[in-house]
């Protein structure tokens, strides 16, 4: 670019005819048109020497290099959404290529439809609480980890073997979540599950449960498993944001005799915000999603996410149609979700 | 066979996962329009041999389950028709539908699906749209062994009445032959000096004398309640007449709602609350709850006839493995203690859009041959749906048990359709009412409520297809 553009620089100077047209004929803005979709060095001189050009030469770059992952995107990203809203007004099956518009029978259908609106609470419960829980733990953590140790000879400390946790926290991350999943699934296991076992040998026996996961306690279940799974990601991306913040502020914080608690609240919180906000983003999508924990341990008559309900409709009942409406709305809460994080909390970054 | 999470579609879901997470809505939205050449095999002359008219040059593609009976038997029925027909492509998958659902959409589907496992593809759906071809073509052509005999009367009961879905039409062949019941363990029995209980009181008392052994009566899989339905049903139709079952297959008001049903819950909730389920039964899966069964834990356990061969590696040496028709109320039962659900499983069925589908129905016509048969039957020790095709085989002992209780009910055979018509209804509601009742959450009254209330709603769902008995 700085290469085209230098050229055209020194050519408009060169020739010292600038200004000479300054009103736009039809002309012109053919040829300006033809210059824009051209390459360069087809650029017919009279353009090239406009004091115009200069604009043209950076849009047509920043266009023609846009051109393809935008067309890809539109092909690949856009278009099965627009699909979806199509089909999510059809009674298509999934197995055929026949179908029949039905309006918004299918919406009406939702509206009317308990289940879904069980499976919506679930997941906005899970799309409430798994972010908090997940960010506060690691939030706690990597500030343990890189702030959280008093050491004499440093200001600014992780507690003892910091390291080793560090590596450890990530372990969850290492496997994939249906790996996760089934490995969650033996620990409820009632009878050689870990779980059961466990309240049975601190004396909390009578706390058993014969069904984890077939009860009403499942949505608490799967909530654990997802922030278990995921802490030691936020653990280390937090840890990266916090290792960024200058030691001479910590210093200074303690000089003024600020503790652990004040010094996270007033400095290494604000400082790390915007990742913040962010894993909160990738967090509250995680849960909303929430389909391989839900599939693989929960039973069928159990309890439902929307995605799990979403694929249950497409690919057990053959009603893809209705799915896809349900997909739609999936669609439309995580855009209101991404949407409302980003506008709330909102703030000025601070420079460092 | 019984459709479970395995580790393959596990995986497969969590890619399916991956897809549907974030952008969710496109997850669907795979082009649904085109449409396949037509580029079909004409049908060939007739003969003696060749009664259906293949074309012996063109090719044949068949696509087999690979699950619990695996692909062995197949390869030997491919080999019989390829001494007299064209080449067999043979693919086999755990994922039936994930691989041949692109394929139905594009109106290419193969010839023989082999339509199992947790990944099956939804026959009612398919049958909707037509893209099923009627089986009667083959039912009506001469069997492989007598010419004289059609194959429709080669089959074991029930077996052309699991291919209908509400119509004359059948859309599917089920090969396998599945008796279900109260299995249990005659060594287990022997050990307690009780004999296998055919009434409920006796039931009852069985369940104390093994409580007295610290051994639980009876345990299940509470993941998958609906194995629960196994000996549920048939248990109703013994209550109260086959037209109970009937009745709720056809989802008529208030067929829940009959004193049958409520017997039988009532049965049922009192092995619960008298402590006789197995602790921990509500969150097994099948499996669990069989390796509880052969560690002598429980002496009965609702299941079918695969659980001989799907729980060979933890069964003791001297379990001698049985199954007996489930247990019934008392003398005044409508129908006999020996009254069994049997039904055929394992469907077969050929795509209405196959290029070959005269070649489809001659395979499944030489699979129904009695050495087919019984060679299935050796390799994965179930019974077919061909009549008297294991009769003088040596068989393991629970399948020789499941064989002489089909031979005992003799005419009173069960065939409850509410499993393979409603699926959601069976597997999800009934089944999740069964469950927490066994829990002990909720009484008999409240499960036969959610019951007929699930009913009543797949049967004002518009988007659920219907079916009537014949």
């Amino acid at each position: 670019m700085e290469d085209t553009t230098q050229r055209a620089g020194k050519d408009v100077t060169g020739s010292g005819g600038r200004g000479s047209e300054d009103r736009l004929t039809p002309g012109m803005r053919l040829r300006l048109a033809v210059a824009f979709v051209l390459p360069p060095r087809f650029t017919p001189d009279s353009v090239r020497y406009d004091r115009r050009y200069r604009k043209l030469d950076q849009y047509r770059f920043i266009v023609w290099f846009l051109a393809a992952p935008l067309l890809v995107y539109g092909i690949f990203v856009v278009s099965p959404f627009v699909q979806a809203f199509f089909y999510s007004m059809t009674d298509w099956t999934g197995y055929s290529s026949s179908y029949r518009f039905t309006g918004f029978e299918n919406y009406e259908r939702m509206w009317n439809d308990d289940k879904f609106w069980d499976a919506t609470r679930n997941s906005l419960l899970l799309l409430v609480v798994a972010p908090v829980v997940t960010l506060a733990l690691g939030l706690f953590f990597s500030y343990m980890l890189t702030a959280g140790g008093r050491r004499r000879s440093e200001a600014v400390a992780g507690v003892t073997g910091s390291g080793l946790y560090k590596i450890v926290y990530f372990f969850p991350q290492v496997l994939s979540l249906a790996i996760i999943a089934v490995i969650w699934a033996r620990i409820y296991s009632p009878r050689s599950g870990a779980l059961n076992a466990g309240l049975d040998a601190v004396g909390l026996g009578s706390w058993q449960r014969e069904d984890w996961l077939g009860s009403s306690w499942a949505i608490w279940c799967v909530l654990i498993v997802l922030c278990w799974s995921f802490v030691g990601f936020y653990v280390v991306l937090f840890s990266a944001a916090m290792s960024s913040i200058p030691n001479e502020i910590y210093e200074a914080a303690r000089l003024d005799g600020a503790g652990r608690s004040l010094t996270f609240f007033r400095i290494t919180f604000p400082l790390t915000w915007e990742t913040v906000r962010t894993g909160w983003v990738y967090m509250g999508i995680q849960a909303l999603d929430a389909f391989a924990l839900v599939n693989v341990m929960v039973p069928e008559h159990g309890m439902d996410v929307l995605p799990s309900y979403l694929f249950s409709k497409a690919f057990r009942d053959g009603q893809a149609g209705y799915a896809t409406t349900i997909g739609v709305a999936l669609f439309l809460i995580t855009l209101v979700f991404a949407a409302v994080m980003m506008r709330i909390g909102r703030r000025d970054r601070i420079e460092m | 066979m019984t459709s479970h999470l395995n580790r393959r579609s596990l995986l497969t879901r969590s890619a399916a996962a991956g897809l549907l997470s974030v952008p969710a809505v496109s997850a669907l939205s795979g082009c649904a329009s085109g449409g396949g050449d037509d580029n079909s095999v004409e049908r060939g002359e007739t003969s003696d041999d060749n009664p259906l008219g293949v074309d012996p040059d063109a090719e044949l593609e068949v696509v087999i389950f690979d699950g619990g009976f695996g692909d062995q038997y197949a390869l030997d029925a491919e080999a019989i028709y390829q001494e007299s027909y064209g080449q067999v492509a043979h693919t086999k998958t755990t994922e039936i539908q994930t691989r041949l659902q692109p394929r139905f959409v594009q109106g290419e589907p193969p010839d023989v699906v082999n339509n199992s496992g947790a990944d099956a593809m939804d026959i009612a759906a398919l049958t909707r749209n037509d893209q099923v071809y009627d089986l009667n073509e083959l039912l009506d052509a001469p069997s492989l062994d007598d010419p004289n005999v059609t194959v429709r009367d080669t089959l074991m009961p029930s077996t052309v009445e699991m291919g209908q879905f509400g119509s004359e039409e059948v859309w599917r062949l089920n090969y396998a032959y599945t008796v279900y019941g109260q299995w249990y363990s005659r060594t287990a029995l022997e050990r307690l000096e009780v004999e296998y209980p055919r009434t409920w009181d006796e039931m009852i008392a069985v369940c104390e004398a093994a409580k007295r052994q610290g051994m639980a009566g009876w345990t299940y899989a509470g993941v998958y309640p609906y194995y629960f339905n196994f000996t549920l049903y048939p248990f109703i139709g013994k209550i109260g007449g086959g037209d109970v079952l009937k009745a709720i297959d056809n989802l008529e008001p208030n067929a829940w709602r009959h004193d049958a049903v409520r017997a039988a819950f009532e049965a049922y909730h009192e092995l619960a609350a008298r402590g006789y389920i197995l602790q921990g039964s509500p969150g097994m899966t099948h499996e669990e709850s069989q390796d509880e069964w052969n560690g002598y834990q429980a002496l009965f356990l609702p299941n079918g006839s695969w659980v001989e061969n799907e729980s060979r590696r933890n069964t003791p040496d001297d379990f001698d493995m049985a199954v007996g028709p489930p247990t019934g109320l008392d003398s005044s039962d409508a129908m006999p203690f020996e009254t069994l659900w049997t039904s055929a499983s394992e469907p077969f069925f050929v795509p209405a859009d196959a290029k070959n589908p005269i070649g489809g129905l001659e395979f499944l016509r030489v699979m129904l041959g009695r050495q087919s048969a019984r060679n299935f039957t050796e390799l994965v020790s179930s019974l077919t749906c061909v009549r008297g095709a294991a009769d003088d085989l040596e068989l393991p002992p629970g399948l020789a048990s499941a064989k002489q209780a089909f031979e005992a009910a003799g005419e009173n055979l069960l065939v409850p359709r509410l499993p393979d018509w409603y699926k959601q209804l069976n597997d999800e509601e009934v089944g999740g009412a069964v469950a927490a009742m066994m829990a002990g959450d909720i009484d008999p009254d409240e499960a036969i409520n959610r019951c007929q209330r699930a009913a009543d709603a797949t049967a004002s769902d518009d988007s659920v297809q219907k079916f009537q008995h014949v």
